[in-house]
């Protein structure tokens, strides 16, 4: 063995920017770990209760920028009950007194309190970055505290958060020295802005890149805006409404012209679709559109929009764009990579606005096309082959068919060999979910052919336990499993126990696991929390074993059971 | 159309499938099947009308019945997969798209200046012609396709997304109210020429 002196090392690690290199660099003697445990800056931390905050400074006290992820991700569909934990307090309460040098911060699914936010101010004196997606639990003043303390502060990101609005003035609070801005996202927040103190902003930081409105801001304050930063690469609009006739509209039109940075486009909760014709000089160059709001651009209006945006890599839209829609965009965004189609009916009766149809045509026109969230009322195992058999690059593949359990609406038969058949393809795929009439046989293909698998999710398929062990035993990347209403059982559950270490998580929900088979698991995996979610109130200490359990969630853990659980929540 | 032939196998399927909704709620699931096939061309807010009417009891929305409560589907929590950021969106936008509204010019030959009418407030043609006679203090005569607008030498017109003229009526409504522009209110011979058009 070599015997570099550690300073050497050091910055030969700093080449390293891949977490998995440095844990791998990190096992190969004493002085090495030591050398990385140093200088490792970025921690990534996928489940905030797999390692107490104590633990991750102990073992990196040098941390810069970490990521934290907290609930499962079934929350994001209410199957999670309100107070099940997540808390980002604990967090920030350690790192305030461990790590000065703290700059970025990302949180997603955590439960993030005002008091956290203002404690996160007022500790780090170089912060630089905050994103939370979808968190709840903190209101506007909790973005003021942000907002006045961080002195350096580039990025302040909310994604899909619901946050309290006090309608207050928040944005007042950078103050004027503030010039550091980068980018700037409170599309969700629901409450008026200062568009005083907004415009002023934006005029003093001219290194903005990423501007993203929310629906208060009207377009005249638009308009102003892009005057002021005209650099701008990525932009959500606020209010998009207008009388095109009127002159903040004509004005608008002119400014647009001068925005030729703009690469990614988003907002249009609000709009009249007259006033579109301004923006199209901006889609010639999008790379990025997300119309996944936008419910009033419909139709002839939404089609014209896509005719222009030929350089498009990643498009998000509600799936009134309907099959005829998607060959236009098939026909014209041959650059596409990643596509989401939202529904625009929620229940599921109506308007069938997409289906294979829609499908199979981007599949023959969007040959890059590697990322997929498709809401459909309808499949064919025959739609799916032929999409398999063209785009054979899939890393993530999401198909939800809203009525849950509907068959080959021609041949009437499950779905397995569509889904099959993408496995069998898509040799890279990372991500699926599953959806549709399926039986065991989709979780054979899936064992045998998904090797890169890291992640399956399940509902209302299979026909018993082999349908998930064909899944723990073939799928040797797995590392997110979630189910909910399948027919899988105690012997599924207990077979490879071992197998759950190698893993971040399993979710099963409305399935046959009982409470004893959980038991028996919790037993022999001392290094798993397993976590049964009972809302209802049978809180005796002798339930029968043979219950069914409602929620389980199931994770590894270095650090035990965890002390913040709810009532509801037992840890066995 | 073989949507049909799905909804009869998919009752032979009943046996093994697994249950959705309520005991009992099969009955609403037909409907709600049947009302997909017959709904077709429902416009977008009349679906969102009925979910929201009808959260959680199986009851149609006390339309013409086409519109069978979506309620069975609608009760599977956490279904179809969607973050509730996103759904409770809807609700609010579907509140906003009520309140913003569509204000377009109106100019009347003759008149020494123009008007402003928000036409989202109509809820159709017979309305908005209404409101205009009133604002105006003129008669329009009755609209058929063939001839337009017969017994009045006034003709309601409105400029289109394409900058056409164009006859108030000719299209549906909410195609009117997507694509109008601006509205004039054409005045003696050059009305009757727009009429006789074919």
């Amino acid at each position: 063995m070599n015997y570099f002196p550690e300073e050497v090392l050091e910055p030969v690690f700093d080449f390293l920017s891949s977490n998995r290199d440095r844990n791998a660099v990190s096992l190969v003697c004493k002085s090495w770990f030591r050398v990385d445990r140093w200088s490792r800056q970025r921690v990534f931390i996928g489940n905030c209760y797999a390692v107490r905050p104590e633990r991750l400074i102990a073992r990196f006290p040098r941390v810069r920028a970490l990521i934290l992820k907290g609930k499962p991700h079934f929350a994001d569909f209410n199957l999670v009950p309100h107070d099940w934990g997540g808390f980002f307090y604990p967090w920030i309460e350690a790192m305030a007194k461990s790590y000065s040098g703290l700059e970025e911060l990302r949180l997603k699914r955590m439960v993030v309190s005002d008091e956290s936010l203002e404690l996160l101010s007022r500790s780090f004196p170089n912060f630089k970055s905050l994103v939370l997606v979808s968190c709840e639990g903190f209101s506007t003043d909790g973005l003021a505290a942000i907002a006045a303390n961080c002195r350096l502060l580039r990025e302040l990101d909310l994604q899909e958060n619901e946050v309290e609005d006090h309608r207050g003035q928040w944005l007042s609070c950078f103050p004027d020295s503030c010039t550091s801005l980068i980018s700037l996202n409170f599309a969700c927040l629901k409450g008026e802005v200062n568009l005083v103190a907004l415009e002023r902003l934006v005029a003093r930081c001219p290194n903005l890149r990423s501007l993203r409105l929310n629906r208060t801001v009207p377009l005249d304050m638009l308009q102003k805006i892009l005057l002021r930063a005209p650099q701008l690469e990525d932009l959500g609009t606020g209010s998009y409404v207008k009388d095109p006739n009127s002159e903040p509209y004509i004005k608008l039109v002119n400014t647009v012209l001068n925005c030729k940075s703009v690469r990614s486009l988003s907002g249009f909760l609000e709009v009249s679709p007259h006033c579109l014709p301004a923006i199209y000089p901006m889609c010639l160059n999008l790379t990025s559109l997300n119309l996944s709001y936008a419910s009033g651009i419909r139709d002839t209006d939404l089609i014209k929009l896509i005719h222009h945006c030929w350089k498009l890599q990643r498009l998000w839209i509600l799936d009134f764009i309907g099959d005829e829609g998607l060959e236009v965009v098939a026909s014209t965004c041959k650059e596409l990579q990643e596509l989401r189609v939202f529904p625009s009916d929620l229940y599921g009766v109506g308007n069938a606005a997409v289906t294979e149809e829609g499908l199979v045509a981007i599949s023959k026109g969007c040959l890059k096309l590697h990322s997929l969230l498709y809401f459909c009322q309808q499949m064919t195992n025959a739609a799916l082959i032929t999409v398999a058999k063209n785009c054979p690059n899939f890393t993530l593949f999401r198909l939800c068919i809203l009525d849950p359990t509907r068959a080959d609406h021609l041949t009437l038969q499950p779905l397995d060999e569509g889904f099959g058949a993408i496995v069998q393809s898509c040799k890279g795929l990372r991500r699926l979910s599953l959806s549709g009439l399926l039986t065991d046989q989709v979780f054979h293909y899936i064992g045998m052919y998904a090797e890169q698998l890291e992640m399956l999710s399940i509902a209302f398929a299979g026909e018993g336990d082999k349908g998930m062990l064909y899944v723990l035993n073939g799928c040797k990347n797995l590392r997110k499993l979630e189910i909910r209403d399948c027919p899988f059982g105690d012997a599924a559950l207990l077979m490879d126990v071992g197998k759950y270490e190698t893993m971040r998580s399993l979710w099963m929900s409305a399935c046959e696991v009982t409470l004893g088979g959980c038991k028996v698991l919790a037993k022999k995996m001392p290094m798993l929390n397993v976590e049964i979610i009972n809302e209802k109130d049978q809180m005796e200490e002798n339930l029968d074993d043979s219950l069914k359990v409602e929620k389980m969630y199931l994770y590894r853990t270095l650090d035990g059971p965890r002390r913040d659980a709810p009532d509801f929540v037992w840890n066995l | 159309m073989e949507g049909a032939v799905a909804y009869e196998s998919d009752l032979n399927l009943k046996a093994t499938e697994l249950r959705l909704g309520l005991p009992g709620s099969n009955e609403s699931e037909k409907q709600t099947l049947l009302s997909v096939k017959s709904n077709k061309r429902a416009s977008p807010e009349m679906a969102e009308e009925c979910r929201s009417k009808s959260n959680s009891s199986i009851s149609d929305a006390g339309n013409d019945g086409r519109e069978a409560a979506p309620a069975a589907k609608a009760q599977v929590v956490g279904w179809p997969p969607i973050r509730s950021y996103r759904k409770n969106s809807f609700q609010t936008r579907k509140k906003d798209e009520e309140t913003t509204g569509i204000y377009v010019k109106v100019s009347m030959d003759g008149a020494p200046y123009l008007r402003k009418i928000d036409i989202k407030v109509y809820k159709g043609y017979p309305e908005l012609l209404k409101a205009l006679e009133e604002m105006f203090k003129f008669t329009i005569g009755k609209y058929s396709e063939r001839e337009g607008y017969n017994g009045s030498e006034y003709e309601p017109t409105y400029e289109d997304k394409d900058g056409d003229w164009m006859l108030v009526g000719d299209v549906p409504w909410d195609m009117f109210m997507s694509s109008c522009k601006r509205m004039r209110i054409m005045k003696g011979s050059e009305a009757r020429g727009l009429g006789c058009t074919v």
